[in-house]
């Protein structure tokens, strides 16, 4: 939102800043213009001293308002520490002190226009000069192949001793980005350890849920539970027993980018409503909960993970078993289901 | 006293006949050139404030329970790097000045090296004898993004963990060393090992910026050796600069600039409230926000990403690419890959031109370089727009899905369009030898009594004809250019 609000005030700004120096370059362009004698050739070296009694006086008051706004500052930071009034301070200080140097060196100090020649790169003989003495620090080298042969394999061998604790940075990648809290038997609770009810959802609301007792932070700890009416399920065969009376539950971490997947969808009336869905506000991936978070929408290329349901005898929700996929961003190798 | 001190300096080091130079190093005017100079001073304060705000910042992922003073927050649980930014921001006096200035200042940097760029690429500047300075600067680009990225990413409010975890999933997406190379950046799975906050800190304030400053100071002298380049006028030749000379009148203009840079940051910082991480909340794997938008200079990435077909090739029901790959890393690889072979793709088939050039370019005069510039620059602004189109949903219930279907096609035909349009547009202008924003210069044409034709009168803005004709030896250039 500020985002957008903050380019449209830049572009605003900038905007006005053309059209003022637009004007004003029409203004002082024109007169000129009007008169039939062709534009100066400018001499090499000209020096305008200007008469500036007012000008002088101008930048010394503009340099005393510098000053003030200065103390200001210092005064405003003991008495009244205000974001506003301190950047409003400070601000006009440096503004002051611009205004006086931009006057200066427009009106008190000679103008001057001044024509300098550019300089030549090249010397041919220089350029000779070096390459012959490049080639004379191998001068009596018999076996030059060799010697380059044999630096190449210190180069080698040196460069990736160097480099290697690099590899020290992260750990292997191995199994890591595959693993998660999830097994059969493992409760899920809400963002206060609390075990959820089936009943806690109504139809076509959703909700944050975790692995009990597992790290919330982890990318295969969070889901989404949605709650749809069980007829609207279009879940593939062997998945028929995940859903717990229309519950259903998925990765909340997006399988494009890895943004939590935080927007959820419900058809307030269904005709002109959209089908249920949830979307990641990253970039607008948009998963069909009833037909197994198939990608709709969006730049996502495969579904959210999906997670198996079942209750206990109290009506609590537990996972029947792992995710259907690794969770989490996609990478190279990633199995799709 | 001057006297002295220069003698003093010079006795010991040498440096008169250096200083004589610097005094009368000449600066051409034109209003265009102080862009740059706004990207390197926008860098200084962001090197002041920055120093500042490490003085404060932890760079620890432990969580803490918050009892700050910002009063909706307390009692939640977040982490110390979190409650730091909260603590400059609430508790520290001008902390948030600082902050906000520094915000502010990262987004003018880059807003001011594109312009600077922009400004390179359409008058041929890059061209010989200056191209390793071009590559230089479009490097400093390069840095800059990442550089400003992981500043916002510091704070770990939700809005930067969101981003992290797309950077994270950009880095998975590599193909082949995806997997490897993320594990090393952020030592192991979102939201990254303990240390991961440190490391990003080391990269921000030490690594980054010492490599901009050190690039920017070889650009600086780069430029001191080869003098600046200038528009064709009267008096200006390929072998002269024609300007204001550095001591007193560029000096004190420059410096003038300096501080009204500096003035409008601090009237910013103090006054528009930017990225307001209070109101974003503490960052958890599991937590995200509709309208979360990146600072304005990675919006063309989210676009890129947004806009991205559902595209990810597999064999055997496991992935190749996955599809984050095409949009975060390829497509900036690509511009960025544009920018620096521009200069030999243009020397090699557009213009086969090796020699020397210290006058620029107006774009018309080059119509296939601006035409292909115009298209890029439309591609990624397209991409870059698109990146926000979700507000166009939310704010004028223009449908989403409709408006990205719409422009995954309009991305390729109206960057092509363009091309042709300006290619066209400028090849009209260089014979017309007119001026685009200056006057008119057709004619009336009225039937004679004869029953033929005939222009009417003399064309409105006779004097922009005259002007173009008497600079015509130097390459036809404007009086306006001169003001």
């Amino acid at each position: 939102m500020s985002g957008l609000r903050r380019a449209l005030t830049a572009i605003g700004r900038f905007a006005a800043f053309v059209l003022l120096f637009l004007i004003g370059r029409r203004r002082r362009g024109r007169p000129g213009r009007v008169s039939d004698e062709p534009p100066p050739v400018p001499g090499p070296h000209e020096r305008e001293v200007p008469s500036g009694r007012r000008a002088e006086t101008l930048v010394a008051a503009m340099l005393v308002v510098c000053g003030l706004c200065g103390g200001a500052f210092v005064a405003l930071y003991f008495a009244y520490d205000d974001t506003q009034l301190l950047g409003l301070s400070l601000g006009l200080a440096f503004a002051a002190l611009a205004a006086a140097l931009v006057v200066a060196g427009k009106a008190v100090i000679p103008q001057e226009t001044y024509t300098e020649e550019r300089e030549d790169f090249g010397d041919e003989e220089v350029r000779e000069e070096i390459e012959s003495l490049v080639h004379e620090g191998g001068e009596g080298l018999s076996r030059r192949g060799m010697l380059l042969a044999a630096g190449g394999v210190a180069a080698t061998g040196l460069g990736a001793a160097v480099v290697w604790p690099v590899a020290s940075l992260g750990p292997s990648v191995g199994d890591r980005i595959r693993k998660t809290p999830w097994r059969a038997g493992r409760y899920l609770v809400d963002a206060e350890d609390r075990r959820i009810l089936v009943d806690d959802l109504d139809v076509g609301s959703f909700m944050l849920a975790f692995p009990e007792g597992a790290d919330k932070e982890l990318l295969g700890s969070s889901i989404n539970i949605v709650r749809l009416r069980p007829q609207e399920l279009d879940l593939p065969r062997e998945r028929a027993g995940w859903a717990v009376e229309g519950v259903v539950a998925y990765s909340r971490i997006c399988t494009h980018a890895g943004c939590a997947v935080s927007l959820f969808r419900y058809p307030t009336y269904e005709r002109t409503s959209s089908a249920p869905a949830l979307v990641c506000p990253c970039h607008y991936s948009t998963f069909d909960p009833r037909r197994a978070c198939k990608v709709v929408f969006g730049p996502a290329g495969r579904p959210l993970p999906q997670l198996p349901l079942r209750m206990d005898a109290a009506r609590h929700l537990l996972a029947a078993g792992g995710y259907s996929g690794p969770p989490g961003p996609a990478y190279p190798r990633v199995r799709l289901q | 006293m001057t006297r002295r001190l220069v003698r003093f300096l010079d006795e010991r080091v040498g440096v008169a006949p250096l200083l004589r130079k610097g005094l009368r190093y000449v600066f051409p005017d034109h209003w265009s050139f102080m862009v740059g100079e706004i990207a390197l001073y926008a860098f200084m304060i962001l090197v002041a404030t920055g120093i500042y705000l490490t003085l404060f910042y932890v760079p620890s992922h432990e969580q803490v329970v918050y009892h700050g003073g910002y009063g909706p927050l307390q009692g939640m649980e977040m982490t110390k790097a979190y409650q730091s930014v909260l603590d400059i921001s609430f508790n520290i006096p001008a902390g948030l000045l600082i902050r906000q200035v520094h915000h502010w200042a990262a987004d003018v940097f880059v807003a001011a090296i594109v312009l600077h760029a922009l400004r390179i690429f359409f008058t041929g500047a890059f061209r010989k004898p200056r191209e390793i300075n071009y590559w230089i600067g479009i490097t400093m680009l390069a840095l800059a993004l990442p550089e400003g990225f992981l500043g916002y990413s510091l704070a770990d409010d939700l809005l930067s963990g969101m981003g992290l975890a797309i950077a994270y999933g950009v880095f998975l997406s590599i193909p082949v060393i995806g997997g490897f190379a993320t594990f090393l950046g952020f030592g192991g799975e979102l939201p990254g090992a303990p240390e991961f906050f440190s490391r990003m800190l080391v990269l921000h304030v030490l690594i980054i910026p010492v490599a901009i400053g050190a690039l920017l100071t070889v650009h600086l002298m780069t430029i001191m050796r080869q003098h600046h380049t200038q528009f064709a006028g009267p008096g200006r030749t390929e072998r002269n600069v024609v300007g204001t000379p550095m001591w007193p009148g560029y000096l004190l203009r420059s410096l003038g600039l300096l501080f009204a840079v500096a003035a409008v940051l601090f009237l910013l910082g103090g006054l528009v409230q930017v990225n307001p991480i209070w109101e974003w909340g503490p960052y958890h794997v599991y937590s995200g926000t509709n309208g979360a938008q990146p600072d304005w200079y990675l919006g063309w990435l989210i676009g890129g990403l947004r806009l991205m077909f559902p595209f990810e090739p597999h064999i055997a029901g496991y992935t190749l690419v996955p599809n984050p790959f095409w949009g975060g890393a390829l497509f900036p690889l690509v511009v960025f890959g544009f920018l620096y072979l521009w200069p030999f793709i243009e020397r090699r088939w557009i213009t086969r031109d090796h020699g020397r050039h210290e006058l620029l370019d107006r774009p018309r005069d080059n119509p296939t370089r601006t035409a292909v510039g115009a298209a890029v620059l439309a591609w990624v602004s397209i991409i870059f727009v698109v990146g926000s189109f979700d507000r166009l949903y939310l704010r004028l219930d223009v449908p989403y899905e409709g408006q990205v279907w719409f422009w995954r096609f309009a991305v390729i035909v109206v960057p092509v369009a363009i091309f042709f349009i300006t290619r066209a547009v400028c090849r009209e202008l260089k014979a017309g030898g007119t001026h685009p924003l200056r006057g008119w210069s057709g004619g009336v044409v009225a039937r004679t009594a004869s029953g033929g034709y005939a222009v009417q009168g003399e064309p409105a803005a006779k004097g922009d004809e005259r002007e173009v004709a008497a600079h015509a030896p130097d390459g036809g250039n404007d009086a306006g250019d001169r003001a």
